[in-house]
């Protein structure tokens, strides 16, 4: 086996994904390990560069007009050794009416001080589709900083799908950065799930600027701050075109000296738009945990279990 | 000695005693029910037997398997085998109903959708749904009692087990209450529905914070009929709200 396959296969082991579906030839991937590119494969109407930087790789994606890519596109961006900083730049453009989902594991499994920065920049077209989960899996250090940024046009009629999850090992630093601009009749989802512990610190900013008519917009983070970890969320739907509907909603469980801030901003320019929003943040509900407890659980694991709900794919 | 007993307790909440000096002994293996009108203290008793956050601050003492636990925690009681189905049972968003299940099993291997099954709900509808709000009333009564099926309980208080039921239903209700005997456990129903009642063997009335009587259901049935508690506080009709009667 190359050494290439060697990597692929111990990153995809820690993400609960059968590194073999790559073998599969509807399912474009692109393996990144460190800034260097192991694997990478197309599918009709798809097409990957990727290039290798000094200190990064650059990725253009373009997906043809009216392609339907059959499987979720695999992507893995992994850091193998324990040190390093990896910087992707993306440049994706989904042409009209075309549709994809992708799935993304960003694994950093012995990381002590390593850095992720993702800079992406995605066009979706009209009446395109555009569906990504990226999950993380960290190391148990939390020597892992995590900057994601992206820059999002969701055209007219065109639907845009986040789901960020961190939930297993340490999240260490994470700082999202998400800001999207939405067209008449578009659909944006931006969904984070994230679970912090010891002296973890993580910053959610998702803007989304709904300036079509019906245009719909809606930001969700499910935050468990545990031990000395930190979370503050910053939330912001604007709309400015009539009809345009959105909704942010935070919850945030907060346990030992955990802290938790959610600043949810709403802002309507017409008044025919509608934007609701929802904060919760505290420890986790008296009777859910009597309830549990009640069945044997100690008061620890009924928490657990109660935070792995909440945190859980829905 | 029963294997639950509770001896003298009082409790007052809000300035308001709510337990007056109760004292029950609950035979092992039987179903027992506690019945009374709305107010009498039935959820108060339950509450304060399984050891809820705010039901500490008791006089007299609560014996489980002839020992005080008293001063146990809520799992450290689950533990040795009680459990409470709540007459309102919590919600859990995004938790698996299969996995609330299993969770109660406390590490013991059950098989999640069998029990489902006898409970009434359609295993591949409900398994991965979620313990939360898009559950009806009745539903999540039902997964409630799923849950302390698969923890098999020594004792099982059931705090209105038909509430939010719809009568296709209850007889799934009353054969999980069976079967919960056939496992061992020993059943207390907490309800004031004469049709709860008629499935128990033994039955505790409680009036304003007291056990007024105790015996054979029939003997318990009768008060229910004749809407007549004999107790010594003043009887106000409104409260009388009870259910399967003409
Ligand atoms: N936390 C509380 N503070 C004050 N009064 C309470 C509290 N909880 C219950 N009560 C009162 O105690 C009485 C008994 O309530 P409960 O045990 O729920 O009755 P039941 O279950 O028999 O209908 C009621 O009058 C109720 O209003
Ligand atoms: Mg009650």
């Amino acid at each position: 086996m190359s050494q290439e396959l060697t990597v692929i296969n111990d990153l995809y082991s820690r993400t609960g994904t059968d590194p073999h579906e790559l073998d599969d030839p509807d399912v474009a991937h692109l393996v990144i390990n460190e800034n260097h590119v192991l694997g990478m494969h197309a599918v009709p109407g798809l097409d990957v560069d990727a290039k290798e930087l000094d200190d990064g790789v650059k990725v253009v994606v373009n997906l043809r007009s009216g392609t339907i890519v059959k499987k979720p596109v695999h992507l893995c961006f992994g850091m193998t050794p324990d040190r390093g900083v990896q910087r992707i730049i993306m440049d994706v453009t989904i042409e009209s009416g075309a549709h994809i989902s992708l799935l993304a594991h960003c694994v950093f499994p012995v990381a002590v001080d390593v850095q992720h920065i993702m800079d992406a920049r995605l066009r979706v077209g009209e009446n395109a589709s555009y569906k990504y989960f990226e999950k993380h899996v960290h190391s148990p250090a939390g020597g892992v900083k995590v900057y994601p940024k992206a820059l999002v046009e969701v055209g007219p009629g065109a639907r845009f799908e986040t789901e960020f999850e961190l939930i297993e090992g340490r999240v260490g630093l994470i700082d999202i950065d998400y800001e999207a601009t939405c067209q008449a009749n578009s659909l944006l989802d931006m969904n984070a799930r994230i679970s912090g512990r010891a002296d973890d610190y993580i910053k959610i900013s998702e803007t989304a600027n709904l300036v079509g008519e019906y245009a719909k917009g809606v930001l969700t983070s499910k935050i468990a701050v545990r031990d000395n970890a930190k979370a503050e969320v910053y939330n912001k739907l604007t709309a400015s075109a009539p009809f345009a509907r959105g909704h942010v909603d935070c919850k945030e469980i907060v346990q030992d000296n955990g802290v938790a801030t959610a600043v949810p901003v709403v802002d309507v320019h017409d008044p025919r738009a509608h934007i609701t929003h929802e904060a919760a943040i505290g420890s986790v509900d008296n009777k859910q945990l009597e309830t549990l407890m009640a069945r044997g659980l100690s008061e620890d694991d009924a928490v657990e279990t109660i935070i792995n709900g909440l945190l859980s794919r829905s | 000695m029963g294997i639950l007993a509770v001896e003298n307790l009082k409790l007052s909440l809000g300035g308001r005693q709510i337990l007056n000096d109760v004292s029950i002994d609950f035979w092992d293996g039987h179903v027992h029910a506690v019945v009374g009108p709305n107010g009498a203290g039935k959820s108060t008793l339950a509450a304060t037997i399984i050891g809820l956050s705010g039901y500490a601050d008791i006089e007299g003492d609560i014996l489980f398997e002839g020992q005080s636990i008293r001063e146990l925690s809520i799992d450290e009681r689950a533990r040795k085998g009680i459990t409470l189905g709540w007459q309102e049972p919590a919600r859990f968003e995004g938790l698996p109903i299969r996995t609330f299940i299993n969770a109660s099993a406390n590490g013991d291997k059950v098989d999640a959708m069998a029990i489902l099954e006898q409970v009434g709900l359609d295993p591949d509808d409900y398994g991965n749904r979620a313990v939360d709000k898009t559950l009806s009333g009745g539903e999540r009564k039902k997964v409630e009692l799923a849950s302390i099926l698969a923890m098999k309980p020594k004792v099982a208080l059931l705090d209105e087990p038909d509430s939010g039921i719809d009568i296709e239903s209850i007889e799934r209700i009353f054969d999980a209450v069976k079967l919960l005997k056939e496992q061992g456990t020993t059943v207390i129903l907490i309800t004031h529905s004469l049709a709860v009642l008629n499935q128990a063997e033994h039955a505790f009335l409680m009036c304003h914070g007291k056990v007024v009587d105790k015996g054979s259901v029939a003997r318990i049935r009768h008060y229910f009929e004749d809407k007549c508690i004999p107790c010594d506080h003043k009887n106000v009709p409104e409260l009388y709200n009870i259910e399967g009667q003409a």
